[in-house]
């Protein structure tokens, strides 16, 4: 009767046990979860502190933590001036550009690796994936050069010069691009498209009919890629430009809001706050996208 | 067997003759002429702007400073016989390998604090916790500059409470390489915890239940389930991050320039100085240079990996 009984309690205390332990796991969770939080959101969240402080009151040392008299003042100021509006168009016009430049050079390109099977098209897939491994830090010396030599020759002024940066940046934006949409339209199943050819369709039409309309995800993914990257692109304008006309937002605030020794880090963090808009705001709308192009590179091909 | 050929041949090319410019159409409409014009772009772009400035680079590298003169490896010699190219070396190579190895540790435990949690809420911690990963890293490192403020120090000012002085966080070159290391871990970590995350959740649940019923502890369910299952994204992100990371600019860049006296320059901070700054481009071109064995070198390794993920698949 006795060991009836334990036997009886044993299961129940030890179903018991498990759901505390997982309660316990889950609150421990949560905890470690809030301490990363704030190591992850504390320089985004001192920079809208900061952005909304005066420089009398930054420079009075007050508990930097708290804003005592907010105001809009550094977004009115950066927001009328015509050089922070110049730094934002050309960020703008240059992002543009190369996500259009981007799709339309990978779009057909992963077509082709993806469905026609032609003579070095396997080398040819594996080396849009290995020019992706090659950082900008590597050819920034050699295509300065380049440029410059270019320049000599043929009379075209090309460095200091905005535009010359929608030719460079697809140089990293294309190679990935082209990666995940190898991996999206191979994973279309091939009975679609060969009822399009049967049906008498062209390869452009099953290209533009069949593959992009069932791919959209995958284009989604990659242009916003596309896009985050020319925005946030550093090295290269830093090399290629020098004039304050020409210059890109992160480039255009390290150097001109950064006068010699004078920091003025209300105006700093508020351009920097700016700068980051676009894409938060896009990661903000089109997270499960943006999420997908990011796995896409390692989970797919 | 020849007749019939040649006949079929003659055939051919009188109904070619019949309807006139089909031929060319012929051509155009055959697969590898399509799919050759649908790649020529790319390979163009390949080409022009990323194959032939890679070698170009070779070549200015065996350049001398005005770039008149051939000197072979000069250059080479003459970097192994400084010792601020040793401390760049060594440098770098703490900061790779100390950043890859603390970003990917932070992303798997984070990742598993997120699997933990109920569904609905983990996609709010996960929007939440990949936010430094969204910021350009010009934009945030500005932000961790103003936190490192030698006068205006947030950090030093939060610390001051509990009786910690102030920290030279990038004036002293021990701090100095922390704070650079501690802003890359910061950047990086999220890009590990998603792919780890993605890894957890493509982990069938029946692996961790058959494991629970042979009495499997936490560890255990660890080391035989989650690591094995977890092993090919673990390999590929570590390795995918050590290229970026050891080629990392924008960080050092803004933070430290390289200072104080030159212990936190990178390979290409250091040869943005050298090329771009001092205008030696050759010796510029030398030092970034010296960055492609490591990639090289991960490279194979990732490519290997992903081919093998092709083949399970």
């Amino acid at each position: 009767m006795s060991t009836l009984a334990i036997d009886k309690a044993g299961p129940t205390r030890k179903l018991g046990s498990m759901s505390r332990d997982r309660a316990w796991a889950l609150r421990w969770s949560y905890f470690f979860l809030v301490l990363f939080a704030i190591f992850f959101l504390t320089p985004p969240l001192y920079m809208v502190i900061t952005s909304l402080k005066s420089s009398a009151e930054i420079s009075a040392a007050t508990n930097p933590w708290w804003v005592f008299h907010p105001t809009l003042s550094n977004y009115v100021e950066l927001l009328t001036s015509n050089q922070f509006l110049r730094f934002f168009w050309n960020s703008s016009i240059i992002s543009i550009v190369v996500v259009m430049v981007t799709m339309l050079i990978s779009i057909p390109a992963a077509f082709a690796l993806a469905r026609m099977k032609f003579w070095g098209s396997a080398t040819l897939a594996t080396g849009v994936f290995l020019t992706y491994l090659i950082p900008d830090s590597l050819l920034f010396i050699p295509l300065f050069k380049m440029l410059a030599v270019i320049q000599e020759f043929t009379g075209v002024t090309l460095l200091n010069r905005w535009y010359v940066l929608v030719f460079i940046y697809p140089t990293l934006t294309v190679p990935f691009c082209t990666w995940i949409m190898i991996g999206y339209f191979a994973s279309i199943p091939k009975e679609l498209d060969e009822a399009a050819i049967i049906d008498g369709a062209s390869w452009l039409q099953t290209l533009l009919r069949i593959f992009i309309p069932v791919a959209l995800p995958g284009l989604i993914a990659a242009t916003i890629f596309a896009f985050t990257v020319s925005w946030a692109q550093f090295l290269y304008p830093l090399v290629f430009t020098t004039s304050v006309d020409q210059l890109v937002l992160p480039v255009g605030i390290t150097t001109t809001l950064i006068k010699g020794d004078v920091f003025n880090w209300g105006q700093i963090m508020t351009g920097a706050l700016l700068g980051a808009a676009p894409p938060l705001i896009i990661y903000a709308f089109l997270m499960d996208y943006y999420i997908a192009g990011l796995t896409a590179g390692a989970t797919k091909g | 067997m020849a007749d019939v050929v040649v006949e079929q041949g003659r055939l051919a090319r009188a109904a070619n003759s019949r309807r006139k410019g089909t031929s060319l159409r012929n051509v155009l409409g055959r697969k590898s002429t399509v799919a050759f014009f649908l790649t020529l772009p790319l390979i163009l772009l390949i080409g022009l702007l990323v194959l032939y400035p890679a070698f170009f680079s070779l070549y200015l590298a065996t350049l001398n400073k005005a770039m008149t003169k051939f000197v072979g490896l000069g250059n080479f010699t003459f970097l192994f016989k400084r010792e601020t190219f040793w401390m760049v070396v060594k440098q770098s190579c703490i900061f790779a390998i100390t950043a890859v190895i603390f970003k990917a540790l932070i992303g798997f435990i984070v990742a598993h604090f997120v699997h933990n949690i109920p569904g609905k809420k983990q996609r709010k911690w996960r929007g939440m916790l990949l936010v430094p990963w969204v910021i350009p890293p010009a934009m945030s490192t500005l932000a961790w500059l103003w936190l490192f403020d030698p006068s205006y120090s947030a950090f030093n000012y939060t610390l001051s409470f509990f009786g910690v002085g102030p920290i030279p966080w990038l004036g002293d070159t021990f701090w100095a390489r922390f704070s650079v290391i501690l802003v890359n871990v910061w950047y990086g970590a999220p890009f590990f915890l998603i792919m780890y995350l993605a890894a957890l959740k493509s982990v069938p649940d029946q692996l961790y239940e058959a494991a629970a019923i042979d009495g499997a502890n936490w560890w255990q369910k660890m080391w035989y389930v989650t690591l094995p299952m977890m092993r090919n994204i673990i390999a590929i992100t570590t390795l995918f991050s050590l290229i970026v990371t050891f080629a990392n600019f924008d960080i050092v860049r803004i933070l430290t320039s390289g200072g104080p006296l030159d212990t936190t320059h990178l390979f290409a901070t250091w040869a943005f100085q050298v090329g771009i700054q001092s205008s030696d481009i050759p010796l510029g071109a030398c030092v970034s240079l010296f960055m492609v064995p490591i990639l090289a070198v991960a490279a194979i390794f990732i490519l290997r990996d992903v081919s093998k993920r092709g083949n399970e698949a």
